[in-house]
């Protein structure tokens, strides 16, 4: 028996209002190998800590409980006091007596006195049974993977490339930009979009520690914190990038139009093309699924008309594979696609209801209509304008159950927009609520009703169909009480932002956890935001969940001080509540490998003596790297011979006899 | 095949035509319809604003006696079949339920068989195929428009059978008889119910709407598969009329009756004569029953 000291936090009133904390102190003063215990009203303060250290050495204390809160909260923060009194930081245990009773059983007070002094019980038994640990050492890669290369992208590799690292930005699309530089105008300040996305593109492309692959995939990733390696899949461009100097010949003379994704199918592009004229890096690409040299070895007129040479229709796939310390994720968002589930707005077969998006390529000086608003029909100026907020948002009936939290913004956005070039436009917004926090927002959106006269109208739209020319817009007015019918000539739906639909995919490739709408999840909603529960993998931008351009930044420049201060050291301490393998007792079964989500053990050969002779078998071996102490493989291994240090089977086993008996 | 037959009070009354041309046209592909005996009314939308338990004690008392004949149910009237398909899924997702009706009505119920509706049942179940093969006297000339109405494919999660929002099933069986299926934008909106009775300055406007936006889009003549929606458009068609100032004239048929004309049945057999909108006057015009190559014997 190990002398145990018991420190009982108040937690202010949070623990000490329900549960007797007194009481609880007397107890574990009784409690075998308790040798102190005393309560104090803030543990984690200094003069608790104080407590602590005092205590240890006044009476010789060995090993310390904290009944407290969550371990995930200050479990740290009572490490470093008991190193600092001189004992190894891990051996201290927590009782966690506020989410795991006081906050739970605040009506049974009795109740939940006594679970707290179980709890305490508990903790003491484990903390009896621990070993001494000490953190390993890693080298550190620095180099920075940046996956997405929108704005969010773009300002953490500029953010990572000026703290002196080198960034590769990887983009699935033939430029940078991504979703910003579709748009046309950014509220609430109205700057243009290209004007201040542009300059930030060539400024990441320009920078010396940064490289860029667009047109190329995420193939796979190996390796833990401090260590990625990553193969990439550089897809056929066809265009040799050292030749091509972006002249541009090639688009204007290519034969074959087809609808643009860059502008929503609103306008064509040729098959050999830049998606838009200030695309970074300013060279084309050339479309195979469309380009007629490449499916029918017709045509090659790009290739006559290049001065460079720089048309390669023998082009293939290359896949590279490279180092990395650390992987920001800024892979962005999608429009959710509305046509599938949204019947009553006729599942996208009128031409004149649109998305938001596509709104901004109408409305966008470079786009298919130079700016004009045009309705896609006829291409008639509509005078009436139906916003319909919140399709597919906020609904457990069709699409997503959140909020998508930049919409309310830019339907203002577009309101204005339309009665600023549309000066006799009636503007009519259908809303369940208009959602508009942030530094000028509210303001925005007052001007967009009070002084430009959009018409808000509070309710759902219920159905949306076309009578000759125009669109009639079947709805709501909830608070005159009525239903109201709108002719209008263009409907522009707020449609939910979602995630990208292949985001689970990548974050099963790089190794980490996603949410039920496919966002990445933060290692902690508050207090973690730009993590991921695999070290050394960071999340900026919407694919963490909806969010505007000023958070995007924001959230980018977080994970790029996150890289910035995981590469200031060369080497890197590792957690040692890790997996350990009891090799005399491994079989070599292997079931633990595909147990293990961080793909943190393997088989490893091993060379034995038995009776005199040398015999050679397999035992399992855990990548102190990779392995995140998440204990599946122990509960998978059948002979017991992997433990979980920090939770051996011993000190969970104590807990549980303590517990039963 | 076989079904339990459920035809509901309307087919009795006001849809009377709905229940002579259903069953014609069901013996003609060999659907047996064996009528539930001592079946009771559904209890519509009045049992269910009174109470939720009497709205599924009701149509469940009418399932427990065709589940005695050991048989899926056909329900031709949507409101019926609306009823019954939210009881029968009601007692089967929940035990409490089934104890609680097998209570009240004092019988044995376990929703075992399934509620359909006569329209899936005739189009979806016999096969757009069949019925194809069967035609003899297409409806050439008629621009349909199909009038699903509310509550036949809503809601939704409930009764399964076709898209919500924009229903092809009859639009499918029109093209197969030989008609155009005009694309229009009312398929399911409401008709107004019982508002054209109660409660006129609703109702009747609802209607207007209906058979406008149908003229709009080039239809000649609706078709629909609810005895309530027929009720309504075609009995207050004059009065829609009125309000729209203009004189509509557009035949209503039930499925069936498209189905039963296609394949060679008589006006009369298939209770033509009972409309209020007199529909021999487009049908003649176009030909239909004139066609010299479609009389029933060859059929």
């Amino acid at each position: 028996m190990k002398r145990v000291g018991v420190f009982v936090c108040h937690c202010g009133s949070n623990i000490a209002s329900v549960v007797d904390v007194k009481r609880v102190a007397e107890a574990a003063n009784k409690m075998q190998g308790v040798a102190f215990a005393t309560d104090y009203q803030y543990m984690c303060s200094e003069p608790g800590q104080d407590v602590i250290i005092k205590a240890i050495k006044e009476h010789r204390l060995e090993r310390v409980v904290v009944a407290a809160c969550s371990p995930r909260l200050h479990e740290p923060t009572f490490r470093k006091t008991i190193e600092k009194a001189g004992l190894n930081p891990y051996f201290v245990e927590m009782a966690n007596l506020r989410e795991h009773c006081s906050w739970v059983h605040s009506k049974d007070k009795e109740g939940a006195t006594l679970k707290a002094i179980d709890l305490v019980r508990k903790a003491v038994s484990k903390v009896n049974k621990t070993f001494p640990l000490f953190p390993g050492e890693i080298p550190v890669e620095k180099r920075c993977l940046i996956i997405g290369g929108g704005i969010a992208g773009i300002q953490a590799a500029i953010d990572v490339a000026d703290q002196g690292y080198e960034v590769v930005i990887l983009e699935r699309e033939a430029t940078i930009g991504g979703k910003m530089a579709i748009l046309d105008k950014t509220f609430p300040t109205m700057d243009c979009s290209a004007c201040i996305c542009t300059p930030k593109m060539v400024d990441a492309a320009q920078h010396p520690n940064v490289k860029l692959y667009t047109w190329s995939e995420l193939e796979s990733v190996g390796g833990y914190v401090g260590n990625f390696e990553v193969t990439i899949r550089k897809k056929a461009r066809y265009v040799d990038l050292g030749k091509c100097t972006g002249c541009g010949i090639c688009e204007t003379k290519c034969p074959k139009k087809v609808p643009s994704e860059f502008d929503f199918g609103l306008g064509q592009r040729p098959c050999i093309y830049k998606p838009f004229p200030q695309a970074v890096p300013n060279k084309p690409v050339i479309d195979a699924k469309n380009c007629r040299k490449l499916l029918e070895n017709k045509c090659g007129v790009c290739a006559k008309v290049c001065p460079t040479n720089a048309i390669n229709y023998e082009d293939k796939d290359e896949l590279v594979t490279e180092k990395f310390g650390a992987i920001i994720m800024a892979t962005g968002y999608e429009l959710y696609d509305w046509t599938k589930d949204f019947g009553e707005y006729g599942y996208g077969k009128y031409p004149d209801v649109i998305m938001g998006l596509q709104f901004e390529r109408l409305v966008n000086a470079s786009g298919p209509t130079m700016g004009k608003i045009k309705r896609p029909s006829d291409g008639k100026v509509p005078k009436n304008i139906v916003i319909v907020k919140c399709v597919g948002s906020r609904s457990t009936e069709k699409g997503k159950s959140y909020c998508s939290k930049f919409c309310c913004m830019y339907t203002a956005k577009h309101a204005t927009q339309i009665l600023e070039k549309i000066p006799d436009a009636n503007v009519y917004i259908f809303y369940m609520d208009v959602r508009t926090p942030g530094k000028m927002y509210d303001e925005f959106y007052m001007r967009t009703k009070e002084g430009y006269g959009a018409i808000y109208l509070k309710g759902q739209v219920s159905k949306i169909y076309q009578e000759g020319e125009s669109l009639v817009v079947k709805g709501e007015d909830i608070l005159a009480g009525k239903p109201i019918q709108v002719k209008a000539d263009m409907v522009i739906l707020a449609t939910a932002a979602a995630s990208v639909y292949d985001a689970p995919e990548v974050a099963q490739k790089v190794g980490f956890s996603y949410d039920k709408d496919g966002f990445f999840t933060e290692a902690h909603p508050k207090l973690r935001p730009v993590e991921t529960n695999t070290a050394g993998v960071y999340l900026a931008g919407c694919c963490q969940g909806p969010k505007d351009i000023p958070e995007t930044v924001s959230q980018a420049t977080a994970a790029a001080a996150k890289v910035g201060s995981l590469f200031s050291k060369d080497k890197m301490a590792t957690n040692p509540m890790i997996s350990e393998v009891n090799e005399k007792l491994c079989s070599g079964c292997g079931l633990c490998i595909p147990v293990c989500p961080y793909k943190a053990i393997e088989l490893k050969t091993i060379t034995e003596r038995v009776h005199g002779g040398q015999v050679q078998r397999q035992v399992a071996s855990v990548n102190a790297g990779l392995c995140q102490g998440c204990g599946p493989c122990t509960v998978a291994c059948r002979s017991g011979a992997i433990n979980l240090k920090g939770f051996t089977n011993q000190q969970i086993l104590a807990e549980v006899d303590t517990a039963c008996l | 095949m076989k079904y339990a037959y459920y035809p509901g009070c309307s087919l009795e009354s006001t849809g009377m035509e709905y229940n002579l041309s259903a069953k014609a046209v069901a013996k003609h592909f060999g659907v047996q319809l064996e009528e539930i005996d001592d079946w009771n009314c559904c209890g519509a939308s009045a049992a269910h604003s009174t109470s939720h338990l009497l709205s599924i004690a009701l149509p469940a008392r009418t399932l427990a006696l065709a589940e005695r004949q050991g048989l899926d149910v056909a329900v031709p009237c949507a409101a019926c079949f609306n009823r019954m398909k939210g009881a029968q899924i009601e007692v089967r997702e929940s035990p409490k339920m089934r104890d609680t009706i097998q209570e009240v009505i004092d019988m044995e119920y376990t929703a075992q068989y399934e509620v359909k509706a006569l329209l899936d049942v005739l189009v979806n179940e016999l096969g757009i195929g069949r019925i194809k093969e069967a035609v003899t006297r297409p409806i050439s000339g008629l621009k349909v428009a199909a009038y699903y109405g509310c509550l036949l494919v809503r809601p939704p999660k409930t009764m399964c059978f076709d898209d919500p929002e924009d229903p092809q099933t009859m639009d499918k069986l029109v093209e197969a008889l030989g008609g155009e299926a005009v694309n229009w934008s009312y398929k399911v909106e409401c008709c107004g119910a019982g508002h054209s009775t109660m409660k006129p300055s609703v109702g009747i406007p609802m209607i207007k709407d209906i058979i406008k936006n149908a003229k709009l889009n080039g239809a000649n003549c609706f078709i629909t598969a609810c005895p309530l929606c027929f009720l309504n458009l075609d009995m207050r068609q004059a009065a829609a009329g009125e309000l729209a100032k203009d004189s509509f004239q557009m035949p209503v048929f039930y499925f069936t009756q498209l189905m039963g004309m296609a394949i060679g049945y008589s006006p009369k057999e298939l209770g033509l004569n009972k409309h209020f909108v007199d529909p021999m006057k487009l049908l003649n015009d176009k030909e239909i029953f004139r066609h010299p190559d479609t009389r029933r014997e060859k059929a």
